[in-house]
């Protein structure tokens, strides 16, 4: 038999009559690879980058020693140095310094700069070491003298000899640009100079941030971590390069891992497009596969045939997607950088990768899902009996099978199982299983559902007496639900993910505005450009601040990183005057908290966000060990409070304990209380006049909480354009199915005008269709999209992001939606069946299929 | 042509889903080049023996044989590709695939059983279509639908050819033009014949009448004077 002719007959012939719902369906494989693919590539891209740029900043050290807190006294280096297994010791101090010329930038305008011993590390990490000018070697070791990565020097635009202001605290430095670094990672933004220039410029004298160690030949690796960790005193960590790849790695796994899943949502709204697709088609072409049969073609064959046209959809789609992948994710890199806008990879700017095995892995997936989309529409047309198959009007008999419930309450029913399981790895794996059911039982339940819906509204308005044209889309809608259904499910899958995103992110949104609202209570916020700036205010700077007239009270506040888990990402901890009769005045507290009374003396009261409570297990009540000083000292968790700025935990304690404890009397922020009738413009101009004004940068609570959502929308950017390209699937999907229905009608749309029926009577007969089959699956799309936003907001966040919030359903947004949808689909159903009702109404009577 | 019975129907009986009897111990031998008509009341089971025939379905008791082979004796897979060498089909709905041109539509039994595709062009003049090969259904009146259909079913010669009212959906001029084009046909490619037919001047075209009735297949009428 000549197979390849024939197929490629019946393909064509299938192709060229109904190019639009193939173009939906490959539109909507191609959106679905794309955007997997894209967040794939973006998100290897950045990690990758970022890995390169840290192993090329550990250079071939096989140990790092570091401490819990950013920096530590530089005399654990002789030890280490002339440690009997060490053969290199090679100091290094990281500073994050302000760059005076890049200011305006508030997030991209600190320069990564690293103090090295230049003849240690040429040993260990040759990459930093700079090159000078000619005749100038000792450049490398002057007390003046910076050397920058091509991508440092390209960003300040600066070149060698030029002159460049940095700033740390309230101190500006100015060094000459020495030299390049040639063997910098491409794209990394870094500077290096000599470490006792670095330390004695930048007021770090006697401070290193992390000794690499290189061993001598034949000494086991493991074991001498193991001894040398039991050797150093508690905060300091001996950590290798994996160490800190795998800590970035976990720092963004949740971020990327949530908008692969988003662009999962998006593939399978794809599929589910195709599957309603070819159903459609299949059940149109029941009497033609039929035909086939009864002429020779045997069930396998059309099997083959019908899973041949899905493979094809799929592979053209895919290409097509992974075409329109790359070019996103470049695009994407360029405008927002490797996380999005996530803030997870700073300092690297990387260039898109090709990666041919996971362009290969996602052909795969969406040939795959495009076939399975295909394989039960095509195994029933493959089963179906062809006798009666070639009869018109079997089609709700081979729809027959979808109307039993009970595979969709089981999916339902799952569902709900799957949201009392814990996570796992970290991940709301369960979570994201419950929301595939919920979907998945969703579209499943529709065809009993419509069923059962439109047969009542059918009896009620057939007691009614209702007109002529109501009676007939009712009856039409009570006697093939199934078909109904199909229609249906578009809507359905792209109405409740818009439902459920648009539930998630404006209850997000909103409890983020309180939160900003509840931790932001004072008029004017002071500190230094640097974040958590490692100098800050010296005492004698706090106490100018606090001197200035119109003040009416002062808080000062020390934040800085602390690690309490070496393969984790570190925690933030803020010190600062806390009310401790009532916490929740200055920080939003959970109802999770001692009462002041049941604070014991002995332990000085620390208040957690909620996720040091998922991620070290900081209950209220619970005793800890902070790495705050050497001296034995216990710690009580008083109180857990929501915080939407740092998902990787952090502490917040009484200021004077912190100093106390530490002998530490920085501070890096001021939070500013006015005299009534005090302008903040007024004490703003009187701060700047103090000699160190010009370090300082000043916030007010409502920039601050404008600039925050600003980045929360920016950071969800990529969530609405999955949404949007979700809906607009979506709504194809709508339109591919209402247009194969009204092809599948012509027959009836033409017997129709021969009793009697206007055009426009059949026209506004579709209309109210649609918008009737529309209307009943926005009120189902939007009970799952409520229970799906239900699932994201307490088991998703919660476990991928470590924050609750508060549940706030935008009414009048979803109305919007709604009625949007709901005239959308009507007038598609309308345009849809144009053609159909256009033909020759005599020759649509004589149609034989 | 073999000298053997093309088709033989041994004590069939069949009943419907809903239990109704329709055939009960029917049998017949259709003889090779032989052409009958089948007549009989509605619902009286005419197109379920054909379906039956065709190997489409199958007997609840009862035997039949196509060639000296047992239909009941193959699988599914075996009955088409019985089906696919050795049976031709007109319908009363024509059923001519609408997105393929006239000569595919022709030319599918050809494909299907891996012969060459000239003769489905032969087979177009010979119905009267020379020169609308390229055509596509939407452009033909009923009666040259049937006429392609007629041609579908004759172009791979095979040794048996099933209509079920095929003209049903005609109007009398065309419909015997049909029916002499079918017969002609079917004599000038050697094959046996059953048409299936409520009409009189249909079944006149056949070399033999039979009618069916609860009480099996009966002769009607020995025709010779067509």
């Amino acid at each position: 038999m000549n197979h390849s002719l024939l197929s490629r007959w019946l393909l064509l012939g299938e192709w060229q009559a109904h190019r639009l719902q193939i173009v939906v369906a490959l539109i909507a494989i191609a959106l679905g690879i794309a955007m997997g693919f894209s967040i794939h590539l973006i998100n290897t891209t950045a990690v990758n980058e970022f890995s390169a740029a840290v192993k090329s900043l550990s250079g071939q050290s096989d140990f790092q020693v570091r401490a819990t807190q950013p920096t530590f006294d530089e005399m654990l280096y002789p030890v280490l140095a002339q440690h009997e297994s060490v053969a290199v010791a090679s100091p290094m101090l990281e500073i994050q310094a302000a760059i005076p010329a890049k200011l305006e930038d508030d997030r991209n305008n600190t320069l990564k700069i690293l103090g090295i011993d230049v003849y240690r590390a040429i040993t260990i990490t040759p990459d930093l070491v700079g090159v000078p000018a000619e005749g100038r070697a000792f450049d490398m070791l002057s007390d003046d003298a910076i050397f920058l990565s091509p991508a440092a020097m390209e960003w300040l635009e600066v070149e060698q000899g030029d002159k460049l202001s940095l700033r740390l605290g309230t101190q500006t430095v100015t060094l000459r640009v020495a030299g390049g670094l040639v063997r910098a990672h491409a794209g990394q933004r870094i500077a290096v100079m000599d470490i006792g220039a670095a330390q004695w410029r930048f007021d770090h004298v006697g401070l290193l941030s992390r000794i690499d160690l290189k061993l001598k030949q034949g000494v086991n690796h493991p074991a001498f971590k193991a001894a040398l960790e039991e050797e150093l005193p508690a905060q300091y960590l001996v950590t290798e390069t994996v160490d800190q790849e795998r800590r970035i790695h976990n720092m963004s796994r949740a971020y990327r891992i949530n908008l692969n899943v988003l662009a999962l949502v998006a593939l399978f709204t794809g599929t589910f497009l195709v599957l309603s697709t070819q159903v459609l088609s299949t059940l149109r072409r029941r009497p033609h596969f039929a035909l086939l049969r009864v002429l020779g073609l045997t069930r396998n064959q059309i099997l083959l045939q019908i899973l041949r046209e899905g493979s094809l959809i799929g592979i053209v789609g895919s290409l097509l997607g992974l075409g329109l992948g790359y070019a996103f994710a470049a695009t994407a890199l360029h405008v927002y950088g490797g996380d999005l806008g996530g803030g997870f990879f700073p300092e690297i700017k990387p260039a898109i990768q090709l990666r041919p095995l996971a362009a290969l892995l996602f052909f795969v997936l969406g040939v795959s899902v495009t076939m399975l989309g295909s394989l039960m529409p095509a195994w029933e047309a493959a089963q179906a009996h062809p006798a009666s198959a070639l009869k018109s009007g079997s089609e709700e008999t081979a729809l027959a099978k979808l109307r039993t419930p009970w595979p969709a309450l089981i999916c339902l029913l799952l569902a709900a199982i799957l949201t009392q399981l814990p996570p796992v790895v970290e991940l709301p794996l369960f979570g994201y299983f419950a929301v595939a059911l919920l979907l998945i039982g969703g579209i499943a339940w529709m065809p009993s559902l419509t069923a059962l819906f439109f047969s009542g509204l059918f009896r009620i308005f057939n007691r009614l007496t209702a007109g002529a044209l109501t009676t007939l889309v009712l009856a039409r809608l009570a006697n093939a639900p199934q078909q109904a259904a199909i229609a249906l499910g578009g809507v359905l899958v792209s109405f409740s993910l818009m439902v459920a995103m648009a539930i998630m992110v404006a209850s997000f949104r909103i409890s983020v505005e309180d939160w900003l609202t509840h931790i932001l209570p004072a008029d004017i916020y002071v500190r230094t450009v640097v974040r958590q700036d490692a100098l800050g205010f010296t005492p004698q700077e706090q106490q100018a601040i606090a001197a200035t007239a119109g003040i009416e009270r002062i808080d000062f506040i020390r934040s800085l990183q602390i690690t309490l888990d070496s393969a984790r990402p570190t925690v933030t901890l803020i010190a600062r005057p806390i009310d401790q009769a009532d916490p929740g005045h200055t920080l939003p507290m959970t109802d999770n908290a001692l009462s002041p009374t049941e604070i014991p003396l002995d332990a000085i009261p620390i208040w957690v966000s909620e996720a040091m409570v998922d991620l070290y297990d900081y209950q209220v009540g619970k005793r800890v060990a902070l790495p705050l000083s050497e001296a034995q000292q216990d710690y009580i968790v008083a109180g857990v409070w929501r915080d939407y700025g740092r998902q990787f935990g952090a502490i917040q304690m009484q200021l004077s304990d912190y100093q106390k404890l530490t002998g530490e009397w920085h501070v890096n922020e001021t939070a500013l209380w006015l005299q009534a009738g005090v302008a903040p413009e007024e004490i703003i101009a009187a701060l700047k006049a103090l000699p160190f004004g010009e370090s300082l940068t000043f916030w007010q609570p409502n920039a601050i909480r404008a600039i925050s959502l600003k980045i929360f929308d920016r950071s969800f950017a990529v969530t609405y354009l999955l949404e949007l390209i979700a809906v607009g699937v979506g709504l194809l999907g709508v339109a591919a199915s209402f247009s194969a229905q009204a092809l599948r009608r012509v027959k009836e749309f033409g017997m129709l005008r021969h009793i009697g029926v206007t055009r426009g009577q059949i026209y506004r007969m579709l209309a109210l269709e649609g918008g009737l089959l529309a209307g009943f699956g926005i009120i189902i799309g939007f009970l799952l999209g409520g229970s799906i936003s239900l699932i994201l907001i307490f088991i998703v966040n919660p476990q991928s992001f470590h924050w609750t919030m508060e549940l706030h359903p935008p009414w009048q947004w979803l109305l919007i939606m709604a009625l949007t949808m709901l005239m959308a689909a009507a007038v598609t159903a309308l345009l849809a069946g144009r053609r159909a009702v256009s033909g020759n109404v005599i020759r649509a009577v004589k149609e034989d299929w | 042509m073999k000298n053997t019975a093309t088709l033989e129907l041994r004590g069939i009986s069949k009943a419907y889903a809903n239990g109704k009897q329709v055939l009960s111990d029917l049998s017949y031998t259709l003889a090779a080049g032989e052409y009958v008509a089948i007549m009989g009341e509605s619902g009286v089971g005419k197109s379920t023996l054909l379906n039956l025939i065709a190997g489409l379905d199958t007997p609840d008791t009862g035997e039949i044989w196509v060639d000296g082979v047992a239909l009941s004796a193959k699988d599914d897979e075996a009955a088409t590709s019985l089906r696919r060498r050795h049976f031709g089909f007109v319908f009363q709905a024509f059923h001519v695939l609408p997105h393929l041109t006239l000569l595919q539509n022709v030319a599918l039994p050809l494909l299907l059983n891996d012969l060459p595709l000239d003769r489905a062009q032969q087979m177009l003049v010979a119905v009267g279509l020379q020169g609308r090969e390229q055509d596509f259904p939407r452009h033909l009146s009923g009666g040259e639908l049937q006429r392609v259909a007629i041609a579908r079913a004759l172009v791979h010669r095979p040794r048996l050819i099933l209509a079920d009212e095929p003209t049903g959906n005609l109007d009398p001029d065309t419909a015997q033009e049909i029916l002499q084009l079918m017969r002609s046909e079917i004599k000038a490619n050697g094959a046996a014949g059953i048409i299936v037919t409520h009409s009189q001047a249909a079944a006149a075209t056949a070399d033999r009448i039979l009618l069916l009735s609860k009480t099996g297949l009966q002769p009607l009428i020995s025709h010779q004077h067509v």
